[in-house]
């Protein structure tokens, strides 16, 4: 059901204002067996994400003689949305996991590993609006946490329009009942867009504010992604001592 | 076998020869197991289990639909195991292999024989409307014994699953006449309370969620399993990953409070005698006893 109004006095329906971004809470390093593992929660949204690699690619033909390739799956659990979801891949899933591959091997020293591979996976296990920037943005993470070599560390953010007002970070109801969605991922140091899609309706002043917002946003997540790397770190400093 | 296993099989039977294992523990010892409940906001119930390192989660979803023809008058569960790549570098992608759906049918044989949900308490209108339980259970680390992590996930989540009727109600799958219909059924008095409430209709509306009491799945005693390996001649209870891989053979056996028998499992190729067998039972029971009390703590019974 369609709530009345999505912004009521200037606030949204979660009581944020339109720049003001879900909570998120990163923690690297959470699973023993991956090379790399992320856990992150996003609003509402549960994420892990592990990385095995660099790897030998297989089958063999889809090695590549020159660098490594990137594999990222995405995958819903079944339980993580209001219907239960059949477990597998389906259209949806195997379009993310391909735009996140691609926005990951621009990043990725690919170059430094021929014939191997670097396999990500992304596992949703809570989902509510905003899955693929909250999986790209922990891939990130569990990429720094297994070591491998990258120009920047990645980081992703949604904007969009909602009761005619542009806002980043849409909630399940804005999400639901919005005018558009302009997910982004970008290279924080370079400002390079890794990743966009867009779906709705905007004017092409509405889009260049939604970018920037986007991307500004996108830069308060990267503090939050650089403060776990961190965290990670300093707790195996306190081991030693 | 190549050569690493070798070693690795030499190195543990050493060990067992000297009474010991590769982490340390006693050979019926298990790990530490942390139970946390209510992990998932969209589920209906689900439950994260860990077992040293091995961690699983547990999901569970509710929806209507129809029985099986030959048992119209139960509910219907469900129960998937997904080995997904995250939890481990052997794990691959795609359809589930012959490992995952072993290891589900050996949990939903663990909840479904044992009756542990009342089936025939999810009944709305025998042969036409009746509640699926789906148990979804998803592997997020592996480093060994799987089946009992599962299990008692499987049986914290179900424990704490809050039935969806609100939801069903507001999409109009469920009305108040099959709630009356199924109080006739059940006695279940949560049931009346929610059709008989004075303002149902606006609290459906409007999605007033918490206006109205929770209902629980009606539950039984739940019995819990616990696996061992053989690994020449010597019992492992709780396989570490190392153990599970040079395990010959594998037997989980699942007790209820009684202390009787309500399921079990031989797996792989190696063999038991009758004596560890009776071993394996013994074990089984002892560390069910604690890990029964552990869960019922958790869950505040």
């Amino acid at each position: 059901m369609k709530p009345e109004k999505l912004i009521v006095d200037g606030r949204r329906l979660d009581g944020r204002g339109p720049n003001d971004l879900r909570k998120i809470k990163i923690e690297a390093g959470v699973l023993h067996r991956a090379d790399g593992s992320c856990y992150l929660e996003w609003g509402g949204n549960k994420v892990f994400a592990a990385v095995y690699g660099p790897r030998e690619a297989v089958p063999r033909h889809t090695q590549n003689p020159l660098r490594a390739i990137v594999k990222a799956r995405y995958n819903m659990a079944a339980f993580s949305v209001e219907d239960r979801k059949r477990p597998g891949p389906d259209r949806r899933s195997v379009e993310i996991s391909k735009v996140i591959s691609e926005a990951l091997e621009r990043v990725i020293l690919t170059e430094q590993f021929p014939r191997a591979s670097v396999d990500v996976c992304i596992e949703v296990l809570d989902a509510e609006a905003g899955t693929r920037c909250a999986g790209l943005t922990a891939a990130a993470v569990a990429l720094v946490d297994a070591g491998i070599p990258m120009r920047d560390i990645p980081v992703a953010c949604a904007a969009g329009k909602i009761d005619g007002q542009v806002v980043v970070d849409l909630g399940k109801e804005e999400d639901n009942y919005g005018q558009a969605d302009l997910p982004i991922a970008i290279a924080p140091r370079t400002g390079e867009v890794l990743l966009m899609q867009m779906d709705g309706h905007l004017t092409v002043e509405e889009f260049n504010k939604a970018f920037d917002m986007a991307v500004e946003s996108c830069g308060k997540v990267s503090e939050i992604q650089k403060k776990a790397i961190l965290q990670r770190y300093h707790a195996v400093d306190e081991v030693i001592e | 076998m190549t050569v690493i296993p070798l070693l690795k099989k030499e190195y543990v039977t050493k060990l067992g020869e000297e009474g010991k294992r590769v982490d340390g523990r006693a050979f019926d010892e298990f790990r530490q197991i942390t139970i946390e409940t209510n992990c998932v906001n969209k589920a209906e119930g689900s439950a994260l289990v860990k077992i040293g390192n091995t961690q699983v989660i547990v999901g569970i979803k509710m929806d209507l639909g129809e029985p099986f023809p030959d048992t119209p008058d139960c509910g219907v569960l469900s129960t998937a195991a997904e080995l997904i790549p995250l939890a481990s570098p052997d794990f691959e992608a795609g359809p589930p292999q012959r490992d995952a759906i072993e290891l589900a049918r050996v949990v939903d044989r663990g909840v479904r024989e044992s009756e542990v949900v009342d089936i025939h308490k999810l009944v709305i209108t025998p042969g036409e409307k009746v509640w699926i339980v789906f148990i979804d259970i998803h592997i997020l680390d592996y480093d060994g014994n799987l089946f009992d992590a599962a299990s008692l996930g499987a049986l914290a989540a179900l424990l704490t699953t809050k039935m969806p009727i609100l939801r069903m109600m507001e999409s109009g799958a469920l009305v108040k006449k099959d709630l009356e219909a199924w109080y006739n059924r059940t006695h279940i008095e949560e049931i009346r309370e929610i059709y008989s409430h004075p303002d149902i209709d606006e609290i459906v509306a409007k999605k007033k969620k918490g206006t109205v009491k929770n209902i629980r799945l009606p539950m039984t005693e739940p019995p819990i399993s616990c696996t061992a390996v053989k690994i020449s001649n010597f019992v492992f209870f709780d396989p570490s990953l190392d153990e599970d891989e040079l395990a010959d053979a594998r037997l989980t056996v699942a007790t209820d409070a009684n202390g009787d028998i309500r399921a079990m499992q031989k797996g792989l190729a190696g063999s038991f005698s009758k004596e560890e067998i009776q071993n394996v039972i013994q074990g089984a029971l002892e560390n069910g006893r604690k890990i029964r009390e552990q869960l019922f703590t958790k869950i505040g019974k």
